[in-house]
């Protein structure tokens, strides 16, 4: 068990590509954080940083009170899953868990003992004598994990473990992968570009984007609270809804919304509105031209235009809708306001009027 | 009652159309296989006839009572003036000839193109160049200055001077290096975490997972070995030296001058231990070799 | 190299170590020799040499003889690659197609490849021997005077036919499994969209195989300058005289039998030159046209 660190942690490829701008976090004992971001955003390059396999360009690692920045793989106390599980084709389960301990010079009967644990808790009794050809996806993926268990490492690492696996089975190994960290109690960095894996198990998310960090934070600080338009549009499916609005004279107004806001700023800004808190509303000021409706069973999607912009709104299932024109109000105390140009968040100095009743709220 | 209107309904199937161009098809292959297969029938038949039949009416329909009378002669007593190239002899050298080949286009292979592919080398660009440059241009086109070089060196009508010259081609290198890149990186960096150097990551994992491709390899190599004919006629000019596929020189050579009957017989059955092992491995194992030459050149 | 190779410094030397000797001496020591050697004229008595400038490259190009070698291995190199490509490729879409004995038809049609260029050769000999060849007996039939050795245009004739029949084998594996990697949906399409067989063949299948064809042509035009020695030396029984010979013949006779080493190695050079412009055309062409991955 081990708290991570990285200080100003900066990987510069030897063709000049800075792959990840200097970045800096720490990990807690026993914490679970997920590095979310889409390809190309730098988070597998940290992730193997973090392993060994790549060369730090600049700053510190530290696992623990060390820093390990020129340890060798072996040498850090890690384990790895990967994304297409490297797990050796010509070995059997049982000898793919037990390589690293062999090669830790581990004495026989011990491996033997992890290797029957490993094997109990991860269901794979029955196959430790099968080569992982024979196996399915999701029993190849428990391997992996086996291989990661016994070794009893400070840190887990997961580069992608469960894109390639289809999307039952991929829900039901997210449910196994938390519940065994949980169970363990193992510090777990876990990467992925997939935000509903980030959102269900994180203790913590760290969204990236080009190589930078774009924010740090719980997942309902991440959904709830977006520091950018990157991060409003990647987390949160449907995306939230971002849109043009102008500011003048303590006055926010988009298409028919005119919002009271303590600020003397002025000009363009870009509105997020996440689509749960778009309301059907007869009295409501905008008007949407709703194009398409997305049934989905618990809940309902739709798709439209509000003064030329696209706008989706989330709906529950018992509410009427049909195509055409419809007036929508917002709750208001979600919004989220950004720069036009850097996408930065802007509102958190703002607030919105207090003085206002539960109805005018809606506006 | 319901499988009653089911049957009254069942459309009619029309039977399957005979088809003319099927009938071509196995004509066309059966002939191919023929125009492969007649020739070497030949070899055997003749290889069972006395020779002065042969000699006068050449290759017949039937075949002769010779076959192990002149099996017995070319395997045992020697032809040619030493008395050292009995057939026992050369199916030996050629033996080793095929074998050190592929063992040592194999090993020298797989380790160079390890070296290129799984290390960080300063030099590794100008080494790739250096052996791939070697794929451009054969042997034949370098023949004589190779013949000088290995007489300097005095390798001439040695297994040394018989081998290695002909392994100074990258074909193996070339192969391994493809194969190896193919190979998932996840495998290394496994392994890596797992603690594996790079000489157990070699032995543990690569060896073993090569396993099929060294087969291919192998199949390719021994028959590429064991059929060479310019270099070894030019290196061996001692007769206990002499490979099956070299002594068809003298063979023919023999057959062509003198005023005794030529021993057809036992030039045949030589020819056809010349032609065995290398067809014997590749029938049996074919699906590795086929594997193995067309994946190679890709 | 892989993203994250090992960092041993004195390790991968070593295990180049074995195949940069060996190609360092027996490959580049050569092939400098051999040019070095194209540049002096050797003592025919084996008493140093003299340095004659391009005199050696000359000679050659005023050659009528060399200019004669170099004609018949052209018509050679063409008519051999062109037959034994035609006749795999027709093998191969037949052996492809056939449902019944597919597996029985590729061995009978492959194992030819494990048969000895000489040996080739000698089973010519018989085939085309003067007094009972049975296909010098066929040509008579014919009213063809088949004549091994004596005829240019016989030996020749027989040359291709035997270089042929050897090399058919190779071209047949790589088409069959060319024809067995295009995806089976592809030809499920060309079924739904083209009546016509024939259609179907050359407006999808042909293309397809384009790659494979590209490829084996390069392979049959080295076999056929390089790997028919062992056929033609055996169908000339060791004894050239004024029967046809290929260019890598003539370097081996020059060089080895008439000690002409300064000729011989100018010829070599030659060669290289022509191997080596081959090898780019190849590389040019593999990336800039075929490629369909």
């Amino acid at each position: 068990m081990a708290q991570v660190t990285l200080d100003s942690v900066r990987k510069i490829y030897p063709n000049g590509v800075e792959a990840v701008t200097p970045a800096s976090f720490q990990i807690k004992d026993g914490e679970f954080v997920v590095l979310v971001g889409p390809s190309g955003c730098g988070k597998s390059t940290l992730l193997r940083m973090i392993a060994g396999l790549e060369d730090i360009t600049e700053g510190a690692l530290c696992i623990g009170d060390n820093v390990v920045n020129t340890l060798d793989p072996a040498d850090r106390d890690i384990a790895m899953v990967f994304q297409n599980y490297a797990l050796y084709p010509h070995m059997t389960v049982r000898k793919n868990i037990a390589y690293g301990l062999k090669n830790r010079k581990t004495p026989k009967d011990v491996i033997a003992q992890k290797v029957d644990e490993a094997a109990k808790m991860l269901n794979l009794t029955d196959y430790l004598d099968r080569k992982p050809a024979q196996l399915s996806g999701g029993q190849r993926q428990r391997v992996a994990m086996g291989r990661a268990i016994v070794r009893d490492p400070a840190l887990f690492l997961f580069d992608e473990p469960l894109s390639n696996l289809d999307a039952k089975l991929r829900n039901q190994m997210r449910i196994e992968i938390k519940a065994l960290q949980r169970r363990l109690g193992v510090t777990s960095i876990y990467v992925t570009h997939d935000q509903v894996e980030a959102m269900t198990m994180a203790d913590r998310i760290i969204v990236l984007n080009g190589g930078r960090i774009e924010q740090i934070g719980t997942p309902s600080e991440i959904y709830h609270n977006p520091a950018s338009t990157f991060v409003a549009s990647f987390m949160g499916a449907p995306p939230m809804n971002l849109v043009g609005a102008e500011m003048q004279d303590g006055t926010l107004s988009f298409a028919g919304l005119e919002l009271p806001l303590a600020s003397s700023m002025r000009g363009p800004v870009t509105l997020g509105l996440r689509p749960e808190d778009l309301i059907i509303d007869s009295h409501g000021p905008l008007a949407m031209e709703v194009e398409l409706i997305e049934e989905l069973g618990a809940h309902r999607l739709l798709h439209g235009q509000v003064d030329g912009q696209r706008l989706t709104v989330h709906l529950a299932k018992e509410e009427q809708v049909a195509l055409g024109p419809l007036r929508l109000s917002c709750r208001v105390q979600n919004l989220c306001l950004f720069h036009p140009e850097t996408g930065q968040r802007m509102d958190g100095g703002f607030a919105f009027n207090p003085a206002q009743t539960r109805t005018e709220e809606r506006v | 009652m319901a499988d009653i209107s089911l049957s009254a309904a069942a459309p009619v199937v029309p039977r399957r159309r005979f088809r003319w161009s099927t009938v071509v098809d196995h004509a066309i292959l059966i002939t191919g296989a023929l125009i492969m297969f007649l020739p070497l029938l030949i070899l055997v038949q003749t290889a069972s006839t006395p020779d002065v039949e042969t000699m006068k009416y050449g290759p017949g329909l039937y075949f002769g009572d010779q076959l192990d009378d002149n099996f017995r002669k070319a395997l045992f007593e020697a032809s040619g003036f030493s008395g050292e190239n009995t057939g026992l002899a050369m199916f030996k050298n050629s033996m080793i000839l095929g074998l050190g080949f592929a063992f040592g286009k194999i090993i020298i292979g797989m380790m160079a193109a390890y070296a290129i592919v799984y290390f960080r080398l300063r030099f590794a660009t100008f080494a790739f160049w250096l052996i791939f440059t070697t794929l451009l241009l054969p042997l034949e086109v370098r023949i004589l200055p190779s013949y000088e070089i290995t007489q300097k060196l005095g390798l001439l009508n040695t297994y040394t001077g018989l081998i290695v010259p002909l392994i100074a081609s990258a074909t193996a290198t070339f192969f391994f290096r493809q194969f190896f890149r193919s190979v998932p990186e996840e495998l290394v960096e496994a392994a890596r975490i797992d603690g594996a150097g790079p000489v157990k990551f070699f032995i543990d994992i690569l060896v073993p997972l090569s396993q099929t491709m060294i087969a291919a390899m192998f199949i390719i190599m021994f028959v590429y070995g064991w059929n060479q004919y310019l270099w070894p006629t030019m290196v061996t000019t001692e007769e206990g030296m002499y490979t099956l596929v070299r002594g068809i020189k003298q063979i023919v050579q023999v057959l062509q001058g003198g005023n005794e009957i030529p021993e057809y017989g036992r030039a045949n059955v030589l020819a056809i231990i010349a032609v065995l092992p290398p067809v014997a491995i590749v029938i049996f194992f074919q699906s590795w070799f086929v594997k193995g030459l067309t994946e190679s050149d890709k | 190299m892989k993203r994250a190779g090992f960092a041993s410094r004195w390790l991968p030397i070593l295990l180049l170590v074995p195949q940069l000797s060996i190609i360092l001496v027996f490959f580049y020591w050569p092939a400098a020799y051999a040019v070095k050697s194209s540049f002096y004229l050797q003592d025919p008595f084996g008493f140093g040499q003299t340095f004659v400038g391009l005199e050696n490259y000359a000679s050659l190009s005023n050659s009528a003889e060399y200019f004669k070698v170099t004609n018949f291995t052209v018509i050679f190199t063409v008519l051999v690659t062109f037959f034994s490509l035609a006749l795999a490729l027709l093998l191969a879409v037949k052996a492809d197609k056939v449902i019944r004995g597919a597996k029985t038809y590729r061995t009978l049609l492959m194992w030819v490849y494990a048969v000895a260029p000489p040996v080739a050769g000698f089973v010519g000999l018989l085939l085309f021997n003067q007094r009972w060849g049975p296909l010098t007996e066929f040509f008579g039939s014919l009213g063809w005077d088949f004549n091994l050795r004596a005829d240019y245009f016989d030996t020749a004739f027989a040359m291709v036919v035997v270089s042929v029949w050897k090399q058919v084998p190779v071209n047949f594996i790589f088409f069959l499994s060319g024809l067995q990697s295009i995806p089976k949906s592809v030809r499920e399409a060309a079924l739904i969209d083209n009546r016509s067989a024939s259609g179907r063949f050359w407006d999808v299948t042909f293309p397809l195989l384009a790659p494979t064809g590209f490829f084996l042509l390069i392979i049959n035009i080295t076999y056929a300058l390089f790997d028919t020695f062992g056929v033609i030396d055996t169908l000339v029984q060791g004894e050239p005289g004024n029967n046809p010979m290929t260019l890598v013949y003539k370097v081996y006779v020059d060089g080895f039998r008439g000690n002409d080493l300064g000729g011989s190695s100018a010829q070599s050079v030659v060669l290289m030159v022509l191997v080596l412009a081959l090898t780019v055309f190849q590389f040019r062409m593999v990336e800039k046209r075929i490629h369909y991955t």
